[in-house]
């Protein structure tokens, strides 16, 4: 392993840290207005516990609706890159509903399924990020130059059998470009619920209840513990790509 | 010997904006059992379009193509593709993509010796030692040898070529027009190649049909009357300079047409 790989980021991690350190201590400001990095290691510490339990309320539940992101992304996505008419009926109806601001959505989600909460979460984590993946994998098929479908259909193939072998994986590098998007914005759709109508789970809970009482470093803690778990996906995300859709990258020349 | 390839009275136009836009105009063409039939013609003048009939890919609105006497319905197994794009597939090794058709056509065939093929074929382009590299290792000439041990691998009865040398350079041209005639040597297939280039009509063709401009028509067909095991000097010599002024001649008959009545 190219030690180089690991040591750029993490020094440019540290050096984010450092900098936000200096700007709080440069500025004076009290930790009731801003927390410094420093600050956070006791927040963790007191709070190990819940951030254990609420990063892993977290975590799946993001993962559940980015799972169901990419099953109905991919099939929106393969009826609208193969039917003119699906496009050109679905396309306004999504970038419409794309526009809505998700938080608007979370009250309407609370009074439907009252007490879901998990299913409320998974939900909005979906619905805010299956848009890309349909996106990019309709535009992926629609782009499909018709050579392609020729050396397999002259041949008599079935329509499925040249999306198996040929539409596919030719389209796996657009489907995990908007994969990587997707895996944020899940997050973002997990926190909005756990935020906006808190019910004692998550991260996004445990950020409002430091809110509630002051507690800045906590809340501060709960930010990076966010954008951990998103890094941590986000890789997760490229470990995958790079096993199934390696061959996309080219040799640095 | 036999007529392979049967094209009678064949009319197609396709539907535009701007109402029908009429492509082939009562073409006929018909080419003998394992012959190498090349295809010239102004741009634009329905060529592929021929090709994508004869492959059974699409329908003409009037007129029939026959294979073996047998009209023509649907896309066959026994056809093989390339076209100017050597359209590889990048997730698959040079091996595999060669190997993509008898996935399609022979799905019972051992594994051993569906490779055993394909190796075969790449030793015969000069590929040996490349079996394993991806597609965009390789240069544009190789890619292009590649893609035809694909459209062959299945032993079609017919090769179908649209400008498959199309994008090369001039002397990798050269050097797979020489392939093109080992392969036609070791392995025997009836061919239709669709090309701009007169010389290369004329080196691989056994005859040379000139279409005519938009819609096109059989305008003009040329006997090619040279031994099967020709070298590129060939093309230098008298008798094939004859050909290429007699070529070049019909298609400015051609050209004239396009920009005259119609």
């Amino acid at each position: 392993m190219d030690w180089k790989k690991i040591a750029t980021p993490l020094l440019s991690i540290i050096a984010f840290l450092a900098f936000w350190e200096f700007i709080v201590w440069a500025n004076n400001w009290p930790n009731y207005v801003m927390a410094s990095p420093s600050d956070l290691p006791a927040a963790y510490e007191k709070y190990w516990k819940l951030f254990l339990i609420d990063s892993w309320q977290t975590l799946w539940r993001t993962v559940a609706g980015l799972a169901l992101a990419v099953v109905f992304g991919t099939s929106l996505g393969m009826v609208m890159g193969f039917s003119r008419t699906a496009r050109d009926a679905l396309y306004p109806l999504l970038v419409g509903f794309n526009a809505i601001p998700k938080a608007t959505l979370v009250p309407v989600l609370a009074l439907l399924f009252i007490g879901q909460h998990d299913f409320n979460t998974v939900l909005m984590a979906f619905l805010i990020s299956f848009f890309p993946i349909a996106v990019s994998v309709g535009i992926g098929l629609s782009t499909l130059e018709p050579e392609y479908r020729d050396i397999l259909g002259a041949l008599g193939a079935s329509k499925l059998t040249i999306f198996r072998k040929i539409a596919l994986p030719k389209t796996l590098p657009e489907f995990f470009g908007a994969l990587k998007v997707s895996v944020t914005l899940a997050f973002i759709g997990t926190n909005l619920v756990e935020i906006i109508s808190p019910h004692g789970k998550g991260l996004g809970s445990l950020f409002q209840s430091g809110a509630t009482n002051g507690d800045y470093p906590l809340m501060f803690a709960v930010l990076i513990a966010l954008a951990f778990l998103g890094i941590v996906l986000y890789y997760a995300v490229v470990a995958l790509e790079k096993v199934f859709a390696g061959w996309a990258e080219r040799p640095a020349s | 010997m036999d007529t392979l390839i049967d094209i009678r009275g064949v009319t197609h136009a396709y539907q535009t904006k701007h109402g029908p836009l009429p492509v082939l105009d009562d073409l006929n063409l018909s080419v003998p059992e394992g012959e190498f039939c090349a295809v010239v013609g102004p741009s634009g003048c329905g060529k592929s379009t021929l090709t994508r009939l004869v492959a059974g890919l699409m329908k003409p609105d009037q007129g029939e193509v026959f294979l073996h006497g047998e009209k023509i319905t649907g896309p066959r197994k026994t056809v093989g593709m390339a076209f100017q794009n050597p359209v590889l597939l990048e997730w698959r090794s040079i091996l595999e993509n060669v190997i993509l058709p008898l996935e399609i056509v022979a799905p019972g065939m051992a594994r051993a010796d569906k490779i055993a093929r394909a190796e075969h074929l790449l030793d015969m382009v000069g590929l040996k030692g490349f079996e394993t590299k991806r597609p965009s290792e390789l240069s544009g000439g190789m890619r292009q040898r590649a893609s035809l041990c694909r459209s062959i691998v299945h032993k079609p009865e017919v090769l179908i070529m649209d400008e498959p040398f199309g994008a090369l350079d001039n002397f990798t041209r050269e050097d797979l027009w020489q392939t093109m005639r080992d392969l036609r040597a070791a392995e025997p297939f009836t061919a239709v190649l669709i090309t701009h280039d007169l010389r290369e009509s004329v080196f691989l063709g056994d005859q040379v049909v000139v279409l005519s401009g938009r819609p096109a028509r059989t305008q003009y067909v040329l006997d090619v009357d040279l031994p099967s095991d020709r070298t590129i000097d060939i093309l230098y010599e008298p008798t094939a300079v004859n050909m290429l002024h007699d070529l070049r001649d019909q298609i400015r008959i051609a050209q004239g047409r396009d920009g005259g009545a119609h």
